[in-house]
């Protein structure tokens, strides 16, 4: 995946190089510049087995900032925050891979640079018996549920 | 051989005749004797569907995720441009301006249209609010959930946003939305049971061309549906997905 770009971030931002778990690397340019999720939108995305972005609704484009054919074919962790704790996704795997629905608070990354608050629900889709990708649905959650998730991460 | 043919009981009482219309126009097309049937609440028709008494169903979300996934019903087609969204309203003198501002003890109207609540529900989570700290009156039909809110009864409304357009001028003057859904891509889909499942490809050729012809352009009207479109499994099985996501 391609590094973060200092042309497209809006404000003054630091730098964090991610080395992920599948042996790439990517700089991430971040700010503290938060945009809100509008209420009523549900952010809506689909990946295949190994987490690659196959489709996207709307609200994901907005929020995230990317254009759609940015976002297809990438990895769904183009949009990790370096304040997230790898542990706070450790156990998101295995849970979908149990078919079980994992949820939690995330900070997601834009490509701007600025991040917004979610709360995440995944689940496996299965086919015919066979898990053959995964659903996520992104909704907005309430601050002091944020305060508590930014705190709890601190400790992670 | 009869089959039954039902709508979910979210749609407006202002397209029941449409529906009458639309069942014989479908008779005709696809050469199948088909009875209407109509209930009066979700809890009603949820046991006709789990006493194998439905074979043809326009179902809401929430429904065609068990009629799909347990009932082996399969999905012929969508009305076109009709994604379902939800609103949360207010009287219009209220002065709550968003969902932040609702507080524990909300008394909420809401009929029992499962995939509605649900959506409100969600949409009520940046307040902090779910079933434990809200008071819920249950209504049969959206009008009445209007009445609660003009006579202040309920501090907000759960309507199906469709259905809130719906409502007469002069109820909607006195309402105001606080918050829309913006989900797109769930929508109420028309699905055929196992037992009139062969006549799923003529059913679906016919519905997809029902625009092209004044009668069916007339049937539709009556619906206030452009058109309809072919929905294919994995479609079906995307929204179910989500459905999933979303329940509790």
């Amino acid at each position: 995946m391609k590094d973060m770009m200092p042309d497209d971030i809006s404000g003054e931002y630091q730098e964090h190089m991610f080395n992920y778990h599948d042996g790439t690397q990517r700089k991430a340019l971040f700010t503290n510049i938060e945009t809100q999720l509008p209420e009523g939108s549900l952010i809506v995305s689909r990946t295949d087995l190994r987490g690659i972005i196959t489709d996207v609704n709307q609200s994901f484009i907005d929020m995230s900032a990317y254009h759609k054919d940015e976002l297809i074919g990438q990895p769904h962790y183009i949009l990790r925050h370096p304040d997230m704790p790898a542990a706070a996704f450790g156990d998101l795997w295995k849970t979908v891979q149990q078919r079980n629905k994992w949820y939690g608070y995330v900070k997601n990354l834009r490509k701007d640079g600025g991040f917004y608050w979610v709360y995440a629900t995944v689940i496996a889709n299965v086919r015919n018996g066979d898990i053959t990708g995964f659903t996520s649905v992104r909704r907005k959650t309430s601050r002091t549920k944020i305060n508590e998730a930014e705190t709890y991460y601190q400790t992670l | 051989m009869t089959h039954n043919f039902t709508v979910s009981p979210d749609f407006n009482p202002g397209h029941i005749s449409g529906w009458y219309i639309f069942n014989t126009w479908l008779q005709r097309a696809i050469n199948e004797e088909i009875h209407l049937e109509l209930y009066n609440s979700a809890k009603e028709q949820r046991k006709a569907i789990a006493d194998d008494q439905v074979e043809l169903i326009y179902a809401n979300p929430y429904d065609a995720t068990a009629l799909v996934r347990d009932k082996g019903f399969i999905p012929v087609a969508r009305a076109d441009n009709k994604a379902d969204e939800a609103i949360i309203a207010v009287n219009h003198e209220s002065p709550i301006l968003n969902v932040e501002q609702l507080t524990d003890g909300t008394r909420i109207s809401s009929t029992d249209d499962p995939d509605v609540r649900m959506m409100c529900m969600i949409m009520l989570e940046p307040a902090g609010l779910n079933k434990s700290n809200t008071i819920t009156i249950q209504r049969d039909a959206y009008i009445l959930i209007a009445k609660d809110l003009l006579k202040n009864d309920a501090d907000i409304g759960f309507f199906l946003e469709e259905t809130y357009n719906e409502l007469s001028d002069i109820t909607k003057k006195q309402l105001r939305p606080i918050v829309h859904s913006q989900i797109h891509v769930i929508h109420h889909l028309l699905l055929v049971g196992p037992k009139l499942a062969h006549k799923k490809n003529d059913m679906q050729s016919s519905l997809l061309s029902m625009a092209d012809d004044s009668k069916g352009a007339g049937v539709l009207k009556s619906l206030n549906f452009e058109r309809w479109v072919a929905v294919e499994q994995e479609e079906a099985e995307f929204m179910i997905d989500l459905m999933d996501t979303l329940a509790e």
